[in-house]
């Protein structure tokens, strides 16, 4: 025993300082843990506690709430487990444990690294490369399916088909989807699919379960199986983040079954019928216009051969002919009328120019007795001359006494 | 002269065949290459072809059979 001793330390600063270097490893902060599930308890707060044992120790665990809600094992003491955490001191107690975040059934580490293998191996041959991938037909005439015949997943699926697209017929191959003897029995029956039926697209589908309930989805045959299939491949396994390497092979992966059923027929009644009423319309549409269109044309035919017609020529002329008829009429007609006129006012003229009619007005025709001369100057007589006046009821035989020139006569 | 599938009667042709000679007829009438007669002829098949579509939409009903063996049986579900 050295003489002079260090200091001593309090039993909290000893178990801080464990506690720190336990949470410096980094092995010990992220690790999982295989063993036995033992002294397993549920208190009310949710948490739960246990020992996990194998032959040489123990490790107390506990499992927040939390987590305890995230995973879906079902915890039983003696269940042979593997589980992730990080290890932590719980001070008050002394106590060393491992605080955990996942638990899973021992084995699965080791599926999980043969299905690691496998995908590599595949891969590298190409099986998983998006340019293998066909399309999916935008309307299929058969669909087929190859799952369980019990269970939820074809249910939902024929609902789901049955509601978006009717038209189509589905040929269901019935085959266990876990077990040993499933991996044989799918490739059989994607081979009949292909070779008896001919369906447009295949929906490869399971409902949800643990990673050895999906295993047969990971065996080597079955992937194969799928990559070399003659129709598209959609698969729908599991739950949205189950991820199998037939998924990876397949033309086309879906979260769910029903989800598979959905990619399967993109197009849908509603969609059908939709397009058929738009043709149903440009059907309707262009008739119409056609039909206008040739009315049109046979009216314009019309119209103008009425108007080159002999008969239109005919009527033409008999029209220009009533009419000059009539203007001719017209003319005539007032031509006899000016005619007319003019003869009656030559002849109120010539009335009025009418000798008696000036005779009986008192005026006389004076004429050379001698000659019988009309005598309107003074210069044709002279004293002496015998005259002869002409008054209105007979003649007058007179002699010149006297010559007068008034002064109105020229 | 548009695609048709005279050979086959109206009650046989398949949605995909029927809608198919509906678009064809559309297409080729709004083409306005057709005399008034032939339009009108290729209208009226156009409009049974209509009918046609409609009436298996409306009565469609999913078909289900299974391949049992090499025999494709009705599927009976529960």
């Amino acid at each position: 025993m050295p003489l002079f001793t260090t200091v001593p330390w309090t039993v909290t600063d000893l178990t801080r300082h464990l506690r720190q270097l336990l949470e410096s490893d980094g092995i010990l902060q992220d690790i999982w843990v295989q063993g036995e599930i033992s002294n397993l308890s549920r208190p009310a707060s949710g948490h739960i506690y246990f020992s996990l044992k194998d032959t040489g120790a123990a490790l107390r665990c506990v499992m927040w709430r939390t987590e305890v809600a995230r995973q879906s094992l079902d915890l039983k003491d003696g269940m042979a487990v593997e589980i992730h955490g990080r290890i932590g001191i719980y001070e008050v107690s002394g106590q060393y444990q491992l605080y955990t975040d996942a638990i899973r059934p021992i084995g699965e580490g080791v599926l999980y690294q043969e299905f690691l293998r496998l995908k590599a191996l595949l891969e590298t041959e190409g099986l998983f490369d998006t340019i293998r991938k066909r399309p999916i037909p935008e309307r299929p005439q058969r669909i087929g399916i190859v799952t369980s015949p019990s269970g939820a997943a074809l249910q939902d699926m024929l609902n789901t088909l049955r509601r978006r697209y009717p038209l189509v017929e589905v040929v269901l191959v019935a085959s266990p989807v876990q077990g040993e003897e499933a991996p044989v029995i799918l490739v059989a029956s994607l081979q009949r699919l292909n070779q008896s039926v001919h369906p447009d697209v295949i929906i490869l589908a399971r409902g949800g379960g643990s990673i050895e309930d999906l295993w047969a989805f990971n065996d080597e045959r079955v992937v194969r199986a799928i990559a070399n299939s003659i129709a598209p491949i959609i698969t729908g396994i599991g739950h949205e983040t189950d991820f199998t390497l037939s998924d990876f092979a397949a033309d086309l992966r879906a979260p769910t079954p029903t989800a598979a059923a959905e990619l399967a027929t993109p197009v849908t009644l509603l969609d059908l019928s939709a397009s058929l009423n738009d043709l149903d319309q440009r059907l309707r549409n262009v008739f119409s216009t056609l039909f206008a269109r040739k009315r049109d044309d046979i009216e314009n035919i019309y119209n103008q051969l009425h108007f080159s017609s002999p008969l239109r020529r005919i009527q033409i002329n008999r029209q220009r002919l009533d009419d000059l008829l009539q203007r001719g009429n017209r003319a005539i007609v007032h031509h006899l009328v000016l005619s007319e006129e003019r003869l009656k006012g030559i002849q109120q003229r010539l009335l009025s120019l009418n000798p008696s009619a000036v005779l009986e007005r008192g005026f006389a025709v004076v004429t050379r007795l001698e000659d019988g001369r009309l005598v309107y100057h003074t210069a044709q007589v002279h004293e002496g001359d015998g005259l002869s006046i002409r008054v209105s009821d007979g003649k007058i035989d007179a002699t010149v006494t006297k010559k007068n020139k008034p002064i109105y006569a020229n | 002269m548009p695609k048709s599938s005279i050979q086959k009667p109206l009650e046989e042709l398949s949605y995909e065949e029927a809608y198919l000679e509906l678009e064809s007829i559309v297409t080729g009438l709004e083409s306005g290459q057709y005399s008034l007669d032939k339009a009108m002829a290729m209208f009226e098949r156009g409009q049974a072809l209509r009918q046609r579509c409609s009436g298996l939409l409306d009565q469609a009903e999913l078909k289900v059979k299974q391949l049992s063996g090499e025999q494709l049986n009705d599927f009976l579900e529960e």
